[in-house]
């Protein structure tokens, strides 16, 4: 539904985003991730045709978005970062405004519909300017919504609002997600994981990572977050279980205990448990507990900066566990 | 076509739902009132017969600073709210954009001049025997046109900037220039001086339509001079996706 090939975009003399690729399929939720400034909104204007690409190609639902700008605009429903809104009209005169723009037939029903899938029925007649930031959210979507675009595109959807607003957005765009493509940028990472399919991570304009949440988390951590605990005296855990085979390096040494990160691939639990109990520590728990999605972000984008380059390959990423070690 | 009057009608309908559309309207009528009541007094004291050139006369010079006030906002609003983010991604060209904005202000102008032709029909009523309606038609038409390229200016400018201040000064900058530019062509001879006179927005309508007369030339100028500006306006909006 959307391909990217090599999309490059500079500011003048800054660069914010490096030869992107990447590919969304029909039905697909994507998750674009990234910390501030990695260029999620640069990316995501220039698929809706706000603005072109210095260099590569980008395409929509096979309508090229600078030859075929037009083409693309009506298909793509986009809510800017910003939701951009009258604040004086209300809300109805707004969401009709934005139909009228798209030449909807019934275009009152069309209004009364979006409405009512925002859950905005209530405010219909009110003013932009008296509304929440959450229901503002909600009318930008419900513009984006009203031609039943093929691609919709939402530029951090759930910036800046209140928990149950989060929730219930989320919830909208899962439900959306079901019948139509869905791209949205956030920074908030267990979002990503709840409602997306896949994930891209980008960072300094570039692509490091792309997945599902889940395998994501498999590959990048590669091996394992193991939690280890035991009653009573805890002193010297670390200097036993540091030499065991494939245990790559302790993560954190608490006082009833520590965390570790084993290799990939290897299960290293059996032979912990073994050490701990020969060495007569009494273990009380011993368990799995893969890295969070923001540990992986955070390594990655910790790398990233670390190689002045910014030169992480994929591949590099995939096999690595071993913190400091990419920098060889 | 469709894009455009959808966008000149939410413009239209702002400008009533906006304070400053109404403090300049009244400013403008406060003022023609003076101007008029005054040249009516004085034209009964001193027994000569006033006609239609004193409404239009101070009528366009009101025009030549109040444009600026009302289409200073028109794109740099846009740009302030963030919302020409939403016009840009919407399938709407760039040049149906620019017209349409060029058309709502200048609908909120002819609508703000029609009320002027009140003036007229107490004139009218006042003199015997009536006021000269050639001259107040050509006139009026000369306003209109003039209008027309103002708010073209007004729009181009507007795209510029996304601050409504220097809009404003920017372009009442531009019309007094336009407005002054023959001006030093009285003692200037040659093409050069042609050039600077035929540039002048106020020799072709002082000249002309002002005193009673339609000249298909001046027409000509009118509306290429919107057309020249809408057009630069459209590259401007052009330009600036790619910055
Ligand atoms: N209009 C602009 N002019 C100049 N530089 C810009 C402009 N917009 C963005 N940039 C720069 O491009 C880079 C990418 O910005 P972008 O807004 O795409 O990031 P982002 O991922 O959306 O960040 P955020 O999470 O803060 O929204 C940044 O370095 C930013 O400073
Ligand atoms: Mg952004």
């Amino acid at each position: 539904m959307i391909q990217v090939e090599g999309l490059t975009k500079d500011y003048g003399a800054r660069r914010a985003i490096e030869d992107l690729s990447f590919q969304v399929g029909r039905g697909e939720i994507v998750g674009f991730l990234g910390p501030n400034g990695a260029g999620k909104t640069t990316t995501m204007r220039i698929l809706c045709g706000y603005m072109p690409p210095t260099a590569g190609k980008a395409s929509i639902a096979g309508f090229d978005v600078i030859e075929q700008s037009l083409e693309v605009r009506k298909r793509v429903g986009y809510v800017p970062e910003t939701v951009p809104l009258y604040p004086d009209m209300t809300v109805w005169e707004y969401l009709k405004f934005m139909a009228d723009l798209r030449h909807l037939p019934d275009a009152e029903d069309k209004v009364d519909d979006v409405l009512e899938l925002v859950h905005m029925e209530a405010r219909a007649e009110g003013y932009i300017s008296n509304l929440s930031k959450g229901m503002r959210q909600r009318v930008g979507l419900a513009q984006a919504l009203l031609h039943q675009p093929e691609v919709l595109i939402l530029d951090e959807p759930t910036i800046g609002l209140d928990p149950a607003q989060v929730f219930e957005v989320r919830n909208l765009i899962r439900e959306i997600g079901r019948e139509r493509t869905v791209m949205l940028s956030t920074h908030i990472l267990p979002e990503a994981q709840q409602v997306c399919n896949r994930v891209l991570i980008i960072n300094k304009g570039r692509i490091v990572a792309e997945d599902s949440p889940e395998q994501l988390q498999a590959r990048l951590s590669g091996g394992m977050r193991i939690a280890l605990r035991v009653a009573g005296e805890a002193s010297g855990l670390a200097e036993l279980i540091t030499p065991i085979k494939g245990v790559n390096h302790i993560l954190e040494v608490r006082q009833d205990g520590l965390d570790l990160l084993s290799d990939p691939g290897v299960d290293v639990r059996p032979e912990i448990a073994r050490a701990v109990v020969n060495a007569r520590y009494e273990l009380v728990e011993l368990k799995s507990i893969g890295l969070s999605l923001e540990e992986i972000f955070l390594q990655l984008t910790r790398e990233e900066s670390s190689i002045e380059t910014g030169l992480v390959t994929e591949s590099a990423l995939a096999d690595n566990g071993h913190e400091g070690e990419t920098n060889a | 076509m469709r894009n455009i009057w959808t966008i000149a009608k939410r413009e239209y309908k702002t400008f009533f739902a906006s304070p400053a559309a109404y403090v300049v309207a009244g400013i403008l009528y406060l003022i023609l009132g003076v101007i008029f009541y005054i040249n009516v007094a004085a034209a009964m004291t001193q027994q000569y017969v006033p006609d239609v050139q004193v409404v239009i006369s101070p009528l366009v010079t009101l025009l030549i600073f109040a444009t600026p006030a009302i289409t200073m906002r028109l794109l740099a609003e846009e740009q302030r709210l963030g919302t020409m983010e939403l016009l840009l991604t919407a399938p709407v060209r760039d040049w149906e954009l620019v017209v349409g904005k060029w058309l709502g202000g200048f609908l909120f102008l002819l609508t703000v001049i029609a009320v002027t032709l009140l003036y007229p029909v107490v004139l009218n009523q006042l003199i015997d025997p009536g006021i000269d309606q050639g001259l107040m038609v050509s006139g009026y038409l000369g306003l209109i046109l003039l209008t027309g390229s103002l708010v073209a200016i007004g729009v181009a400018i507007s795209s510029l900037f996304s601050n409504q201040i220097a809009v404003f000064f920017a372009t009442m900058g531009a019309f007094l220039l336009l407005w002054i530019i023959g001006m030093p062509t009285q003692l200037m001879g040659g093409t050069s001086g042609e050039v600077l006179r035929y540039l002048d927005l106020s020799e072709h309508f002082y000249s002309t339509f002002y005193i009673g007369m339609i000249d298909l030339r001046d027409l000509v100028y009118y509306l290429s001079l919107t057309a020249l500006a809408l057009f630069f306006g459209t590259v401007s909006v052009e330009m600036r996706r790619w910055r």
